[in-house]
């Protein structure tokens, strides 16, 4: 019975990983497959449509739908510039003439007559996709977006709020338990990937918004917080496209948590270098948890063999465990009994349990489904 | 009507199917179940449960089927497994399974957009299709909703589903604003939330009229589907044809975003079905069977389902943001604290409990370990369903059928949603199935969570599914009736009992009834049921009793303010329920009287264990 257990999360120093770039409407690809390239660097481009503006030139010249034609000085598909006279009547008396002019500078894209409408738009606006993490084009899909692979050091996390970003790691806190206040955060990180503890409140959150940090990791927050710092109460785990100021990422959950020691060890020792960081979590179908890659050196981007992660295949004794749900939330420990028969809990439910060794030498009964693995060692 | 289901897209076996391995993958929990044919009837004899495996590392929903099948295969001793494929047909009598069916509700949900001319006519009807179909409506755009055209085009530009439904005018009516509706989504030329180049599902359900100068909008620049109008004339609600595309789409697109989906249906024997459409197989079938009108809930991690059928009509909603784990959340955000905190019998502070809520939603997957932790979600749970039927109940008017009559009186009531069909009072029978309910580790427990959510009136029975195993038997009723009903009868239905509800008010300790049951032995139970009291008799599964009920003035049973009843009742593993605590049911607003009469109920029909109580 190893079969019922969550897969962890990813703490890992050396992997490799692969993302996929897409643009959200066709466009041009700007690299070839083998190319190096920066996070910050356009690999496609795409141009999105303009605003549209309707004019319904039927009500303003007072004429039926289907005649419109018959009055429009600019067709479909001319170009047309803001105060450029667009349709007008043509009145016996020169002073009954009205004159409908364009709102904005544009095309005309369509005239109804049906409807009698006609619909300019803007100029298309231009959409800059970023590579992200700094690496290799693997693969190209034409006109839509590319692969981006880097060899990197990898940490999941468990929930996220807010896009897309990168920046400096600097560490805070000085240890994994420790909580991020106001006084941890200084000017200077500005535009840095912040690491904290065990729990940000919210004056410091207001702090990190005020200095403009680029993201901020951290063990866990009060679901208020959360509210207070959104506006609102998030109902789903769908995120990433929130914009609080910055990019927060949760490695451990909701509360006062100590962030994993590993995590901590990792994180701190890539002080000082370039992360690329995602706050986007889907916790459904096609799961997505926030990450921050770290990837490894430009001189280190050579072709060097790059370990494959394990699939790993069940649970087995002596594995690193996280306990994901009260009354141990939050404490790791290494499994030391796997007993097949099902066990009945305190609330009277028969799962099937693990036993777990802490590090002080105490044993807990937990049910399989309520730990983690500590995955990437 | 029936319940729509996907076409069969490959022939089922031909052989005889003695053993049958089906796997219910839920957004949470991959659920296995064996069915193995003993003597002439088939019953269900191991079952096996794993998470899904939509997460990393596996990305892909077969593995969570291949870990619950290896449960069984422990269990049974029947190797069912070569590597990652299914053996079948059975080589010998340990070896193998004649099929494997599967359900799924892997996927996430379906976010559409509708759009109709008058807001609460066309608007309305197309948003009930939309929510009836199981979407999640993000906006309802019409000709008339206050909002200007560059402003409906913006909204139209910026949001991002999966699909959109058109309606709008009657056949043969004024033409103009649905297809000025149509320039708008034009010009704004949409995009759906995954695949660049995939073309967004558009289903156009207007004024057939319509239609040429919709394709000739359209056809371009969205994968446009025509199909009949949900709004013929304007007395008459047609929402079927577009519901049925909406589940077409939605198979062929949403089910398809979840990991290794594509596999599934290659291991699958019979097509794989949407686990709603499953269960409403099933709830259809108790109703037509037993004669009786009923609601069915499934509630699972991500939605919560409910199915009714009043005077033979079939209703179904999916409240796609309603759930257990990966919903829990939105449970919370919606209901609002205090009414989650009604049902918590003990003091627990609002930050605890709102990040121990917020962490079952980050880690769906796991369960309640100690009695208070279970208090709560059992607590969540109420809250949910009771949002879940009231959303069914502000729909059930439109899912009626394939067509709903209505007069042109009825359609201008129809500005309040129209009237629900559901009358709890002719309510004969509650089902519950899905994990809370068929995995509460006391029957009562589930029973009191259905009756606290629906407050029932007068009398009615309640079941629940013994392991959850309603969607499996829904799709082997498609390939095999016969298999599908002895199981469902011996193995699956779990009667709970009867509850009795006065519908009136009054003061706590006065009297509410005075009841005579007579049991089938001829002993006769003569009580008085006071108000705020709830009081369960043992009557077992198997057992009918009759109950003539007295109550005070003010109360009614059904039969009127005053006036008495005579009901048979049915007995079921929790017994009969004589719930005095009125109609509506009225917590006190004190935290500590709420605490007190809730700690009153629960002990009195022993719902927790009691140290803890």
């Amino acid at each position: 019975m190893a079969h019922s257990y969550t897969p962890g999360l990813t703490v890992t120093e050396h992997t490799t990983v692969r993302r996929r770039r897409m643009l959200s409407l066709p466009g041009s690809v700007l690299v070839t497959t083998g190319e190096v390239v920066r996070a910050n660097q356009a690999v496609a481009r795409a141009e999105l449509p303009g605003k549209v503006y309707p004019l319904n030139l039927a009500n303003q010249l007072g004429v039926a739908p289907d005649e419109i034609h018959e009055y429009l000085i600019k067709k479909a598909g001319d170009p047309v510039r803001k105060d450029e006279v667009l349709a007008e009547n043509k009145p016996l008396i020169k002073w009954l003439k009205t004159e409908v002019r364009s709102p904005i500078t544009g095309v005309v894209e369509s005239a109804s007559t049906v409807t009698g409408q006609v619909l300019l738009r803007e100029p298309p606006r231009v959409l800059e996709l970023l590579g992200y993490v700094d690496g290799r084009i693997v693969e190209v899909i034409p006109q839509q977006g590319v692969v981006v692979e880097t060899d990197c050091s990898l940490v999941q996390g468990i929930f996220g709020i807010g896009g897309e970003t990168g920046g400096e790691i600097v560490i805070a806190v000085t240890s994994p338990d420790e909580a991020l206040t106001p006084a941890h955060l200084t000017a200077d990180m500005k535009a840095k990937v912040v690491v904290g503890g065990s729990f940000i409140s919210s004056d410091a959150l207001a702090r990190a918004k005020e200095i403009g940090v680029a993201c901020v990791v951290i063990g866990g927050i009060h679901d208020k917080d959360l509210r207070a710092l959104l506006g609102y109460d998030l109902g789903v785990a769908i995120t990433g496209t929130e914009q609080v100021g910055f990019t927060l990422i949760l490695t451990e959950g909701f509360g006062s948590i100590p962030m994993a020691g590993k995590t901590f060890a990792l994180l701190s020792a890539h002080a000082g270098q370039q992360a690329s960081i995602s706050g986007a979590t889907q916790i459904r179908a096609g799961v997505i948890r926030p990450e921050i890659i770290i990837p490894k050196q430009a001189d280190a981007l050579g072709d060097h063999g790059i370990a494959a992660m394990p699939q790993r295949e069940g649970i087995r004794i002596g594995d690193q465990v996280r306990i994901i749900r009260d009354p141990l939330f939050g404490k790791i420990g290494e499994v030391s009994s796997l007993p097949a028969d099902l066990q009945k809990i305190p609330t009277e439910s028969e799962v099937r349990v693990m036993e777990v060794r802490f590090a002080d030498g105490s044993k807990a009964v937990i049910p399989r489904t309520n730990i983690e693995l500590i995955e990437g060692s | 009507m029936s319940v729509p289901s996907p076409a069969p897209t490959k022939p089922v076996t031909t052989h005889p199917l003695n053993v049958i391995v089906a796997t219910d993958c839920g957004s949470t929990t991959t659920k296995a179940i064996l069915i193995e044919k003993v003597g002439d009837e088939y019953r269900q004899t191991y079952r096996g449960e794993a998470p899904t495996t939509v997460e990393a590392p596996f990305e892909d929903v077969t593995r969570g089927v291949l870990n619950a099948i290896a449960e069984i295969e422990e269990l049974s001793g029947r190797k069912i497994l070569d590597g990652d494929k299914i053996i079948s047909p059975c080589r010998d009598e340990k070896t193998g399974v004649d099929i494997y069916i599967s359900t799924s509700s892997a996927g996430g949900g379906l976010q559409m957009m509708v759009t109709g001319v008058v807001q609460n006519m066309t608007g309305e009807s197309a948003q009930r299709a939309a929510l009836g179909a199981g979407a999640i409506v993000i906006d309802v755009l019409a000709s008339n909703d206050g909002r200007l055209p560059h402003e409906k085009i913006e909204r139209i530009r910026t949001m991002r589903p999966d699909m959109i439904l058109m309606s709008g005018g009657t056949d043969g009516g004024a033409v103009t604003h649905v297809v000025e509706m149509a320039e708008y989504i034009s010009a704004a030329e949409p995009r759906p939330r995954f695949g660049a180049t995939y073309k967004l599902p558009l289903i156009y359900a207007g004024n057939k009229d319509a239609q040429p100068q919709v394709r000739k909008i359209l056809g371009e620049k969205a994968a446009l589907v025509l199909t009949d109008n949900i709004r013929p004339v304007l007395e008459r609600e047609n929402l079927a044809p577009a519901r049925n595309k909406i589940h077409d789409l939605f198979l062929e697109h949403v089910m398809q975003q979840a990991p290794g989906y594509k596999k599934l249906i290659e291991m699958a024997g019979a097509p794989i079905m949407p686990t709603p459409a499953a269960v409403g197989v099933i709830m259809e079938t108790i109703a037509k069977r037993e004669h009786l009108n009923l609601i069915g809930v499934d509630i699972g991690g991500a939605t919560t389902d409910v199915f009714s059928v009043f005077e033979g009509l079939f209703n179904r909603t999916v409240s796609a943001n309603l759930g257990m784990s990966y919903s829990i959340s939105n449970v919370l955000a919606e209901a609002g604290l205090a009414n989650i905190m009604r049902w918590v019998p003990f003091t627990i502070d609002e930050q605890t409990l709102r990040n121990r809520i917020k962490n079952k939603m980050v880690r769906p997957t796991t369960i309640p370990q100690t009695l208070d932790e279970l208090q709560i979600e059992h607590a969540i749970a109420r809250e949910a369903l009771r949002l879940a039927l009231i959303h069914h109940k502000s729909l059930a008017t439109t899912l009626k059928g394939i067509q709903q009559e209505r007069t042109i009186s009825d359609v201008f009531e129809q500005q309040q949603s129209g009237k629900t069909l559901i009358d709890m009072l002719k309510l004969d029978l509650i089902v519950g199935s899905g994990g809370i309910l068929s995995h509460a580790p006391r029957r009562v427990q589930s029973m009191l969570m259905m009756v606290d959510a629906y407050e029932p009136l007068g009398v009615t029975k309640l079941s629940v599914d013994s392991i959850f195993m309603m969607p499996h038997l829904g799709v082997l009723s498609t390939i095999d009736e016969k298999a599908a009903t002895d199981v469902f009868v011996r193995d699956c239905m779990v009667y709970l009992g009867t509850c009795v509800a006065p519908i009136g008010q009054g003061k706590n300790g006065e009297r509410c009834a005075d009841y005579v049951i007579t049991f089938p032995d001829g002993r006769v139970d003569k009580g008085q049921l006071a108000f705020g009291d709830v009081r369960l008799i043992p009557l077992a599964s198997d057992q009918k009793a009759s109950i003539a009920i007295q109550p005070v003035k003010q109360v009614n049973l059904g039969a009127g303010a005053g006036v008495s009843i005579t009901r048979d009742v049915h007995g079921g593993v929790v017994g009969l329920m004589l719930d005095g605590r009125g109609r509506p049911l009225q917590l006190p607003t004190d935290h500590a009287a709420r605490v007190a009469a809730l700690t009153k109920w629960y002990q009195a029909v022993d719902l927790y264990p009691k140290s803890d109580v």
